[in-house]
């Protein structure tokens, strides 16, 4: 499927696009999350339940993509996280991984169009030596030319999970302690402590701040090794529609649901804060 | 001319003010009804809840409980000083045949009413007490782990300096871009070295006003079942059945 960003033409005209801004008027004023991150699973279950070629499943998902991006655009949310292939995925079958592959270069390629448009900042989080050399290169020039943007940051997260990011970031850390222990010669080791503050920057997603809300579609109640660190104070929704319906009443109900325990989570948070500073 | 632009502006200004007081007065309306939503689920549960624990609904009757090997109860530390709720939660926990059970709340007060819980189990035994966590599935009792956050990712900054003095001792040059250092099982014995090394829990259970973790060790949650339960102070056994028996429905890929 070729992606166009032509195909969100319609979303800006008729009276739905009245009544969607009219809704985010009215949801704007109680608190609106400022990170939001998606579980996008589904697609194969909406394929199938469609009587389609499981591919056309994945096609669809990147459509809802990208009219979450506008929503949350329109709606002010400023970090959106999604959860695009773990490397547990890597297991499925070789069509269908490529298929994958070959959606999420068309989606660069969108994207980069898209991101002049709005002035997006798109991050690639996860272990990239596991794509193509072609996918990966695409990535990091996408990441170089939208670095300066800010009015949404989208984390795309790819060949990711999370023990994989941490592991990671302790190895980052590792190396970047005995960098330094190496180039001080105090021979009292000082700086061969690692703390939480050096892992903390060495994770894929130290682009963002943590989620306020975690949203899985497909009815499953589990985080499959997404943002499992990142998530202490976070609501986790798990929303019974797969990924390719997910649409902007989901989106509103999410944000409801947020503002209905804000009070809760802006105490917890505050609580662990106190915690890790001891 | 001055003057009807003035007149205009001071117009658009009061559109603005009515709109903003319309847009608010919207916003309470649906918070309100989702307030009489929420009411009205709870009442709906609380009714489920009580025929389930009665017997009176046929599917909860049979629970294929050997499928949780291990559970999680996550309890919010404005509620961790119920002990006595935890002790009949972790009884009924008990009754249904699941013996290994971990505790947690993020101020670490189960910690500190261990003593107490653990006293009111004949046999139980703490999880740090048993020698290798292979062997805690053959354990015939009760065994407890109490966990809190400084058993997250405080412990993983713990582990991390285990593996950098490994790290250090192999010798291995700091340049070594793009390569793994350590695998996903190093940090497992790692984190089994500072203390925190329990197992993966099949199936978390949280019990609070929302649905969150609280920061429960992340490396130990990776693919957990996570369901909320509400407050400790409303728990009901007819939800934990309910809970119980629908993680023995789901079905994982686990990626594929």
């Amino acid at each position: 499927m070729l992606l166009n960003e032509d195909v969100l033409g319609h979303l800006f005209t008729g009276w739905t696009s009245m009544l969607r801004k009219c809704a985010f008027r009215v949801l704007r004023v109680g608190p609106i999350p400022r990170h939001i991150a998606i579980i996008m699973d589904g697609n194969r279950r909406y394929a199938k339940r469609k009587r389609l070629h499981e591919g056309t499943g994945h096609d669809a998902g990147a459509m809802a993509l990208l009219y979450l991006l506008v929503y949350c655009y329109e709606l002010g949310i400023k970090y959106v996280t999604v959860y695009a292939f773990s490397i547990d995925n890597f297991k499925r079958n070789p069509e269908e991984v490529q298929k994958i592959m070959d959606l999420m270069m068309e989606s660069v390629f969108l994207l980069s169009r898209l991101s002049k448009i709005y002035l997006l900042r798109v991050h690639f989080a996860g272990n990239l030596q596991l794509l193509s050399a072609d996918l990966r290169k695409a990535a990091k020039k996408l990441m170089e030319n939208t670095a300066r943007n800010s009015n949404l940051v989208l984390t795309i997260c790819v060949s990711y999970t999370c023990s994989d990011e941490i592991l990671h970031a302790v190895e980052e850390s590792c190396k970047e302690k005995t960098e330094i222990a190496g180039r001080d010669d105090d021979g009292q080791g000082t700086h061969r402590v690692i703390k939480l503050v050096d892992i903390e920057k060495h994770m894929y997603m130290a682009i963002a701040p943590d989620p306020d809300i975690i949203i899985r579609t497909g009815g499953e109640w589990r985080l499959s090794n997404f943002l499992l660190w990142q998530s202490c104070c976070c609501h986790l929704s798990s929303i019974f529609t797969v990924w390719p319906e997910f649409g902007v009443l989901h989106l509103v109900w999410v944000v409801l649901d947020f503002q209905h325990k804000y009070t809760y989570f802006a105490r917890k948070k505050n609580a662990i804060v106190d915690l890790g500073n001891g | 001319m001055d003057f009807s632009r003035q007149k205009r502006m001071l117009q658009y200004f009061w559109i603005d003010k009515i709109g903003n007081v319309l847009f608010r007065l919207s916003w309470h309306l649906v918070h309100a009804i989702i307030y009489f939503c929420y009411f009205m689920m709870a009442m709906v549960h609380g009714l489920e809840s009580h025929l389930i624990s009665r017997g009176l609904l046929r599917k909860y009757k049979y629970l294929h409980i050997s499928k949780i090997n291990y559970l999680a109860i996550v309890i919010e530390s404005e509620e961790a000083c119920r002990t006595s709720n935890v002790i009949q939660l972790l009884q009924w926990v008990a009754a249904l045949g699941i013996n290994h059970i971990c505790l947690y709340d993020n101020e670490g007060l189960l910690k500190k009413s261990k003593d107490v819980i653990l006293d009111k189990f004949d046999g139980a035994i703490l999880f740090q007490d048993t020698h290798e966590n292979n062997m805690l599935l053959d354990q015939p009792c009760m065994t407890l782990e109490f966990v809190s956050f400084s058993d997250g990712k405080e412990a993983v900054a713990r582990a991390a300096n285990v593996l950098l003095m490994k790290y250090i001792k192999s010798g291995a040059a700091a340049s070594n871009l793009g390569e793994q250092i350590f695998s996903e099982s190093e940090m497992s014995e790692a984190l089994k070295t500072v203390g925190s090394g329990g197992p993966e829990p099949d199936l978390l259970l949280i019990y609070g006003p929302a649905r969150c973790h609280l920061g429960f060790p992340a490396w130990r949650i990776r693919y957990t079942e996570i369901q909320h339960m509400g407050p400790l102070k409303s728990m009901k056994y007819g939800s934990l059945i309910k809970a119980l028996y629908r993680y023995t429905t789901v079905r994982q890929n686990y990626g594929k």
